[in-house]
């Protein structure tokens, strides 16, 4: 059989180092069989998280050599195995011990957007009319596993650290659910604009090329929202009919 | 003294995938202090892996449906020893369960006319199942979690329950540690409710995580509450079977509503060879047929492929046995074929099955719009779990209840394909409400400081203990056992052998090890879990070998014809005196009249 070596960050809070582990590697494995294989024969306290294995909970995110990826979407043929694998926890988010990272930033976040709020139902049995054409869009973004390794690969997070400034493409992604739903009546413009940071984002698209969803998070959420928050900020016409109505006018 | 932090709530809720999160946003709503536990983070939990989605029968696509089609349909599926009060109450109310999911954000798959679009699927007569293509357990969870979290609930995340508490007949507490400091919490509460999921991690092939370790389960029975039809485990037919790093994950029964076809390697389809004589009446018996069924003819009757889970599963077990099979020990399942029917298959094969395409195309390098696949049967549900009352959803433990996989009743001897999601909510919800109800109706009572201090103690034992045994090796080992004696098809002497084996497991437990310290050590997490593992595993083992008959999920080689002095009666188990497991079998309620009509008109 052959063999593989996996350098694997390991360690608390504020320190930690790479260690060496070899495992056997069988056809068809990722990198989170590789770890699992490892806790099993010589670290069984190798912390990692994870759940369903097969890329649909988003809890086995890490830093692949050096790519953001999923563990458990990871195959070892993808890799070169000629040399060490590095397995490293993201960074964006404070550390916590080997792979795992403190997360509950984003809980917080999300918390923090206002929430769905439907109009009244259309029917008469409490439902609505909405066709696919409709819901085609925001079912994109619903298609989420919040594994955030949009938010690892965000600079505004990763380098810049404007954690308190900027909710991040997960979020943004999040919100662009909501305002597109065809049902729901509130408007967040104001909020992206001035409490979640929408301006930081300059449309690098690295959120769009980690997404393992394959959620085009960049042309299909962010740029759809900077233009309807451009619009609603800035536009004087719209300005003028909301003084002189007294209405804020819609997205 | 050992070191925990105390919370209190009135109502607290063990687990937070779909029926944790209904449970806690009903008690929430009741006006109740709510505290929802979750094994990982939230959002996280199994309900996301449900592919094809949840059984109600709004009628949106055939108005023939209704509750009593949708009750018949349940009843049938389970072998007739469901709790028939669960079935009726969760026909009934799914329709309005699965619309309310739309008030909170939800967007299903629309109808040309702008409802909620329903799709075929096994054992159900008619399309009931809402979904979002192939990841409608993702929508759930997540719709859940985003009206959840502006519920006024406290989550604790990442914490695990190792003990509950009680206060002579009553629960009164849980304690628990949290994963990432390794720190114990004490709760107090007044009711209790369990949404812990399966026991698919008592087996090698399954496609369950790592959460699925029966700690519901075994929680319940060691508090003194029964546990009911723990022979009836269901082997879901479509697992993935190669390679082997993703032997056991989920290939959604959506595949064959769609039209997916399975065949053996002289490329029959050998499902029409073996339709259960009680299914005939609505069983295609040409392909034709079965195929214009799957594109929403009315007239024509579903498919074999489209047959009860458990019925399909052996049939593959059989096609591999007798040499049939695929090389890698399964069968085929075949969507690409379509393309002699369908002008843009490949492009619908995409929309309608994102999530599968994805998952060969990545994990196997097979392009299902292209080749067959290769499937095989993987440990998936257990039908069996906490006996409990159909109304209340409480157990036989005053202030404790169960909902969702971790209780046993509505789905009998087998489930129907998408009535686990809607079971989730109907039973989550009513577990919530009388929850709620309990705890204002019952004050708080102190747990035992005493006893606190031993379960901490008891917990911490692996830490503390040197050169015992790995945790992991214990665990697949037992996994080995369960997957080789107690699996899909049972005879009384491996299941023997397995009892025998399962004594020695739980002696070698005794003397496991996990090294490092308490700061997110799965390692010893798994030491923990693995208590629980055995306790579910031994209740599978006894239940199984009493059930000498074939029904549903549990089939026996040397018993497999259906009895009906079996038909009567469940198995419960309970925690005797002396702390053995007993088993005794409780006959079945009659039915009501009215019900009994309804079974005998749907005929």
């Amino acid at each position: 059989m052959a063999k593989a070596t996996f350098s694997i960050l390991r360690g608390e809070a504020g320190g930690g180092q790479l260690v060496d582990y070899t495992t056997e590697v069988t056809e068809g494995m990722v990198v989170l069989d590789a770890v699992h294989q490892i806790q099993a024969e010589s670290a069984g306290d190798l912390a990692c998280r994870w759940n369903c294995k097969a890329g649909k909970c988003g809890s086995c995110s890490a830093e692949i050599d050096g790519q953001p990826r999923l563990m458990c979407m990871t195959r070892l043929n993808q890799l070169d195995l000629t040399k060490p694998v590095t397995i490293e926890p993201m960074k964006a988010f404070p550390h916590f011990k080997d792979l795992v990272t403190d997360v509950s930033w984003n809980y917080r976040v999300k918390k923090g957007i206002t929430k769905f709020t439907p109009r009244k139902p259309d029917a008469a049995d409490g439902t609505w009319r909405m066709h696919q054409e409709d819901v085609d869009r925001a079912q994109e973004f619903r298609k989420c596993i919040e594994c955030f390794l949009c938010q690892d690969v965000c600079h505004v997070l990763r380098d810049h650290h404007l954690h308190d400034e900027f909710i991040g493409p997960r979020f943004l992604v999040y919100t662009a659910n909501l305002e597109m739903n065809p049902i729901d009546t509130e408007n967040r413009l104001d909020e992206l604009r001035k409490l979640h940071g929408i301006g930081y984002c300059n449309i690098t698209k690295c959120c769009t090329k980690v997404c393992p969803e394959e959620i085009k998070i960049t042309d299909n959420a962010i740029i759809p929202l900077k233009e309807r928050v451009v619009d609603h900020a800035f536009d004087p016409l719209a300005k003028l009919i909301g003084l002189v109505t007294g209405k804020i006018p819609g997205p | 003294m050992a070191d925990y932090q105390t919370f209190d709530h009135d109502v607290l809720v063990i687990g937070a995938g779909g029926a944790g999160l209904r449970a806690a946003i009903e008690a929430a709503g009741a006006g109740v202090s709510v505290g929802l536990v979750c094994k990982s983070l939230l959002g996280k939990a199994h309900t996301v892996m449900a592919e094809g989605g949840m059984a109600a029968a709004i009628g949106n696509v055939d108005d023939r449906d209704n509750w009593k089609v949708h009750f018949t349909d349940t009843l049938r599926g389970g072998q007739y020893v469901n709790n028939w009060r669960m079935a009726e109450l969760h026909a009934k109310e799914a329709p309005d369960r699965v619309k309310e999911l739309e008030a909170w954000g939800a967007l299903f798959d629309r109808t040309k006319d702008g409802r909620i679009l329903q799709r075929n699927f096994g054992g159900h007569r008619y399309p009931r199942l809402a979904h979002v293509g192939d990841r409608t357990g993702l929508e759930m969870i997540r719709t859940l979690q985003d009206h959840g979290i502006h519920q006024g609930i406290d989550v604790h995340m990442e914490v695990t329950v190792t003990t509950l508490l009680k206060r002579g007949d009553r629960v009164c507490g849980a304690l628990a540690y949290d994963r990432q400091q390794g720190q114990f919490r004490l709760f107090r509460a007044k009711a209790i409710v369990l949404a812990t999921g399966g026991v698919g991690r008592a087996y090698q092939i399954t496609s369950n995580s790592w959460e699925y370790s029966g700690d519901g389960q075994a929680l319940a029975y060691e508090a003194g509450a029964a546990l009911m039809d723990m022979e009836f485990i269901q082997f879901h037919p479509t697992g993935m079977v190669w390679p082997p790093s993703v032997r056991g994950i989920l290939v959604t029964e959506g595949v064959r509503g769609e039209g997916g076809v399975l065949l053996n390697n002289r490329g029959e389809r050998f499902m029409f060879g073996d339709i259960p004589d009680n299914y005939k009446a609505q069983t295609a018996d040409n392909p034709e047929e079965g195929w214009r069924y799957t594109q929403g003819d009315k007239n024509a009757r579903r498919p074999p492929e489209l047959l009860t889970r458990d019925h399909v599963a052996r049939c593959i077990v059989r096609e591999v046995r007798e040499g049939r099979g695929s090389p890698h020990g399964g069968v085929f399942l075949d969507i690409q074929w379509i393309k002699e029917k369908l002008p843009n298959a490949a492009e619908h094969i995409r929309k309608k099955l994102p999530s599968m395409y994805h998952q060969f195309k990545q994990l196997a390098d097979i392009d299902i719009t292209k080749q067959p696949m290769e499937i095989g049967p993987t440990t998936h549900y257990i039908m069996g779990g906490i006996r409990v009352d159909g109304d209340s959803q409480m157990s036989n433990v005053p202030g404790l209840y169960a909902a969702g996989e971790s209780a046993a009743g509505l789905h009998g001897a087998n489930r129907l394909g998408g009535n686990s999601l809607s079971d989730l909510l109907v039973f989550g919800k009513r577990a919530g409400e009388y929850a709620a109800r309990f705890a204002k109706d019952n004050p708080a009572v102190a747990p035992d400081a005493g006893e606190v201090n031993e379960r901490i103690t008891e917990a911490l034992a692996p830490l503390e203990r040197k050169n015992g045994e790995s945790p992991y090796r214990i665990q697949q080992d037992l996994q080995t056992m369960m997957q080789d004696l107690v699996g899909i098809v049972r005879q009384e002497d491996e299941m023997v052998r397995a009892a025998e084996g399962l004594a020695k497991l739980k002696e070698r437990a005794t003397r496991v090890s996990a090294a490092g310290n308490r700061q997110y050590n799965p390692g010893w997490h798994t030491a923990i879990d693995l208590k629980n593992l055995l306790t579910v595993s031994e209740a599978v083992i006894l239940s199984a070998i009493a059930r000498k008959e074939s029904r549903g999920g549990h089939f026996r080689d040397d018993y497999p014809e259906k009895k009906p002095e079996f038909g009567g009666h469940n198995h419960l188990i309970n925690r005797a005196a002396d702390g053995s497991m007993k088993l005794v079998a409780q006959p079945i309620p009659p039915m009501p009249d009215e019900l009994k009509r309804i079974v005998e008109e749907m005929k």
